[in-house]
């Protein structure tokens, strides 16, 4: 359906909203956006952490006032009849707003209750949200012990209790399952094509941008670009290229050095090979890919190759090291972490189910899964943070359940969310880690002065670290990690809560310090980050999927005829298999 | 559907909510009735301003009959707790380390001067560390001299007749029981803990787990959500004062003099003011650690020190006396003591309640005004 003015549901004018903060700078989070959402019609606001997305959805839902413009719902100002608004509008928070204890039933009906369903009307009403997000079997369960994609779905079918008219959902598919995040797409289109609703929908998710009817590009609160997803995709044409690595380097080896290169916008590793975005300007000079004979293909663009070339990149790319021509292919050196039968059980619930995998020197090995697979918990085993309830562990040849403090002293630790001191500067939580480390004298400072460089940190030395943007806040966690040289570096959801920029400038410097010998052990939750691993686990619901690299992942999920599967294309048939089997 | 359906549809969708939590979460029902209850054996067992079985060293160096007629009602008494000591220095000694808290000494002319007709002297020694102890034994030590010579004029026995006599009588509390004190007002501090505790913390609970925004984008209005909070809470709170008043009166055998009617509806109101006052803490805080906290500091401490409920506030200091009259609590633990101990004394009831409600409305009109809708 297209805009016309009859049909327009949502309609933001010229919106600016600043929060005033308490001794601190005032934060600008919108900064005169207008934009329009029409009925039977998804509309995604697209955009990187801070981009001032859930401001503006939680505007329309009357939850915070404008301080300059505004916002019509159904004709209805925000700010004058917000109660108004609430009566037709499903809003989903981005912590979806469950209440644990109560379970699927009790959830749905205080919604009805407050939405003022008439009791005669439940019946069906349950009926047909249950069948359409499969939680039927489950309405007797706490909200609690859902999985995040069940708890997604939950919160939809709350929202839209009564038929709502207009649907507002804040990154409803963040850190959830890539089989329920497909299934949440088919919901939301079933119902606007159903029922004519109006949907908003923000999330930092690219490749979700594909799947709306219109998107509109928000960036450090302004609005960029707006329109049909396709028109986006059009205006990168013969712009976009794959460039196959020979067989002597690894793809991210390749990517590394193409990355931040004259007239390349933007380098990824998609299903094996190289993915390239250039500038549309200059052309693509041959000696970047010398000494390997690269031949570029041309490729179709998507939403997320114009995303890269839109977002102005302002943070230089960091060094990559030069490689050794030819690059050393791995030596098999050893295997530094061993993994054998290990499971961790908390009281009657089994977070992990008998894991076991290695990890060899130097390697980038990665731990992938949705929200609760049991990746933190098995990470915190491997660190010695968490005593397992069976099975071994051997970190750098040290049996961790005996000689914990002196494996640990080689390895470097990130946790999520970072853990830094807050209060205290830049420079100060660098000498805090090194001490912790017990680094003193010269070469504290050596390395501090090191980190400084490295990581782009050493104009911010006396700024709070709780001040710092997102992106500096892991480059500084990741410093305080790497500041006494570990052997290991173990990185726990890096790259959570991080902008796309900010993500793909991690695994260029990750990359950097697995080509100087350092082994890395990283979980994260998108599945397109395994491509930049060299091996991988694949978990969900504490149970071991598959084991193997990228391309041994991949091939699980090849059907003959079909293009080159994706990791989450893998992911999703080994979910559908476990649960067959399961069945 | 008409405005009223709707909303008692919502309050009944709140109100079943609340009830569900409470419930399943073992930590508000531990706050409305296992920490009463331990609150209530505490006191009621454990803490007493009352001296019993007070250990005491007798020296008798004098052995006539009316030595050994005074010792024998020394030794019947359920205060004290006696032991004979040879001579006054061992005596001396047991005080010293601790093993008596006073002692007895009956001398050598006690029989004879007696029988003179003359004054004797029974010298008593006290251990003066806990002055508020040593008054109560010193009290003690007269008040069993005195009944046992009024016994022995009785008798006929010669006795110095004193000119004037005191005869005192306790009114309200007539055996001295503290705990008859302790308890009405530990009702008081029980409540307090109910009202602006729980009340606070539930609330910050709603921010920090995120069903708040979701409450918030609904048509729920202010005036539901400040009802939805405070009549769960509210029967929760009566609920434990109704079970300590049964413990109360049943185990301790305090009595209570006014009617349940009167105590049930002026609980109420101490109640309201006590939400009240939680409310407004939640308005402004959405952290259940820092709930907490405030709660504490600014309701339940000035509860237990500023209201009268451990001890008298007429021998404070003035500024302490002042700043009491902001403490709701005091007003309560006026009531309750009135209530328990005395009956239905509307003259000293009615000025307290009506200040009570006062406030009550004052907190309730406040946190009406502070409670949101929006996020900010």
């Amino acid at each position: 359906m297209s805009h016309t003015a009859a049909n327009i549901v949502l309609k933001v004018d010229r919106l600016h909203k600043t929060f005033a903060g308490q001794g601190k700078p005032s934060v600008q989070a919108l900064k005169g956006v207008s934009l329009a959402a029409a009925a039977g019609c998804v509309t995604g606001l697209i955009g990187a952490d801070g981009a001032g997305k859930s401001t503006l959805i939680r505007i329309a839902a009357g939850l915070l006032r404008p301080t300059q413009g505004a916002v019509r719902v159904l004709g209805l100002d925000s700010t004058a009849a917000p109660l108004e608004i609430q009566r037709w509008v499903g809003y989903m928070p981005q912590r979806f707003g469950l209440y644990e204890d109560l379970n699927v039933r009790e959830n749905m009906d205080l919604h009805a209750d407050l939405q003022g369903v008439p009791d005669s009307e439940r019946a069906v009403r349950y009926q047909r949200l249950l069948a359409m997000t499969g939680l039927g079997p489950f309405t007797r369960r706490m909200a609690g012990n859902l999985s995040g994609g069940m708890k997604q779905k939950l919160g939809l079918a709350c929202a839209l209790i009564k038929s709502p008219r207009m649907l507002l959902l804040d990154e409803p598919t963040v850190g959830v399952d890539p089989v329920s995040r497909r299934e949440l797409w088919k919901i939301v289109y079933q119902l606007v094509d159903e029922t004519g609703i109006a949907v908003l929908l923000s999330t930092a998710y690219l490749d979700e941008a594909e799947r709306c009817h219109q998107v509109a590009v928000l960036h450090e609160g302004e609005k960029i670009a707006e329109g049909p997803p396709a028109r986006f995709s059009k205006q990168m044409r013969g712009r976009v290229f794959i460039a196959e690595p020979p067989a002597v380097a690894k793809p991210r080896q390749v990517q590394a050095r193409l990355a931040g290169s004259d007239g390349i916008l933007d380098a990824t590793i998609r299903s094996g090979r190289v993915r390239l975005v250039t500038d549309g300007r200059t052309t693509i000079a041959d000696r970047l890919f010398k000494p390997w004979a690269i031949a570029l293909q041309a490729a179709d663009p998507c939403f997320e190759d114009a995303f890269m070339a839109l977002i102005p990149q302002t943070q230089p790319h960091p060094v990559v090291p030069e490689l050794p021509t030819p690059p050393a292919v791995s030596v098999d050196s050893g295997v530094v972490v061993q993994v054998a039968s290990l499971s961790k059980r908390f009281g009657a619930f089994e977070a992990v189910k008998g894991l076991s995998f290695e990890v060899r020197r130097g390697e980038i090995f990665g731990l992938l899964g949705p929200n609760g697979a049991g990746k933190s918990t098995t990470f915190r085993m491997l660190c010695g943070l968490l005593s397992a309830s069976g099975g071994d562990i051997a970190v750098a040849g040290r049996n961790l359940r005996r000689a914990s403090s002196r494996a640990r002293a080689r390895l470097g630790y990130m946790a999520q969310k970072f853990s830094l001191y807050t209060q205290l500067s830049v420079a100060e939580n660098l000498l805090f880690f090194g001490r912790a480390y017990g680094l003193s004298g010269r070469r504290l400072s050596r390395r501090m002065a090191w980190a400084y460089t490295e990581f782009d940190l050493g104009r911010r030395q006396e700024q709070p670290a709780g001040a710092l943007p997102g992106g500096y806040k892991q480059r500084l966690a990741m410093a305080a990690a790497l500041l006494h040289e570990p052997d290991i570096l173990f990185l726990d959801e890096p790259t959570s809560g991080v902008d796309p920029l900010a993500r793909r400038e991690f695994w260029l410097r990750i990359n950097g310090f697995a080509e100087q010998g350092v082994t890395v052990v990283v979980t994260t939750h998108f599945m397109e980050e395994a491509e930049y691993c060299d091996r991988l686990l694949i978990m969900s619901q504490g149970e071991q999927l598959a084991l193997g690299t990228p391309a041994d992942i991949r091939q699980l999920a090849r059907k003959k005829g079909e293009q080159e599967p994706t990791i989450e294309d893998a992911f999703i048939t080994l979910a559908q298999d476990s649960v067959d089997t399961a069945a | 559907m008409s405005p009223s359906k709707l909303f008692f549809m919502r309050m009944r969708g709140m109100l079943r909510k609340e009830m569900l939590q409470i419930r399943r979460d073992p930590s508000s029902i531990a706050l409305a009735v296992v920490l009463p209850m331990a609150l209530l054996f505490l006191f009621g067992y454990g803490v007493s301003l009352d001296a019993e079985n007070v250990p005491v060293a007798v020296v008798m160096d004098d052995n006539g009959p009316p030595a050994r007629d005074l010792m024998a009602r020394f030794l019947g008494s359920r205060y004290f707790h006696f032991r004979q000591a040879a001579c006054v220095s061992e005596a001396q000694q047991w005080l010293a380390e601790g093993q008596v808290d006073g002692i007895v000494h009956l001398q050598d002319n006690l029989t004879a001067r007696l029988a003179q007709g003359r004054p004797a002297q029974v010298q008593a020694i006290i251990n003066g560390v806990d002055a508020n102890r040593a008054r109560l034994i010193q009290g003690y030590f007269q008040g069993l001299l005195q009944t046992w010579q009024s016994q022995r004029m009785m008798q006929g026995d010669a006795v110095a007749r004193p000119m004037v006599g005191l005869a005192p009588r306790i009114w309200f509390n007539e055996a001295a029981v503290s705990r008859n004190f302790l308890v009405p007002g530990l009702i008081t501090l029980i409540m307090t803990l109910i009202g602006i505790l729980l009340t606070a913390l539930v609330i910050a609970r709603e921010w920090e787990r995120g069903t708040m925004e979701a409450l918030l984008a609904t048509p729920l209005r202010r005036f539901d959500l400040l009802l939805a909070k405070v009549l769960p809470y509210f029967i929760l709170g009566m609920a434990g004062m109704g079970l300590s008043l049964v413990v109360a009166v049943t185990l301790f055998g305090v009595p209570l003099r006014g009617s349940i009617v009167a105590l049930f509806g002026l609980s109420a109101v101490f109640m309201l003011a006590s939400q009240g006052f939680g409310l407004l803490i939640s308005a402004a805080i959405r952290v259940q650690f820092v709930a907490a906290q405030i709660s504490i500091m600014a309701g339940f401490l000035p509860a237990f020190f500023l209201s009268g409920l451990l001890f008298d506030l007429e021998s404070t200091p003035l500024p302490i006396q002042m700043a009491s009259h902001i403490v709701p609590a005091r007003y309560f633990v006026a009531i309750s003591h009135t209530l328990f101990m005395a009956g239905d004394l509307w003259p000293v009831l009615l000025p307290n309640t009506i200040i009570l409600a006062g406030m009550a409305t004052f907190f309730m009109v406040m946190a009406y005004r502070k409670i949101s809708k929006r996020l900010e």
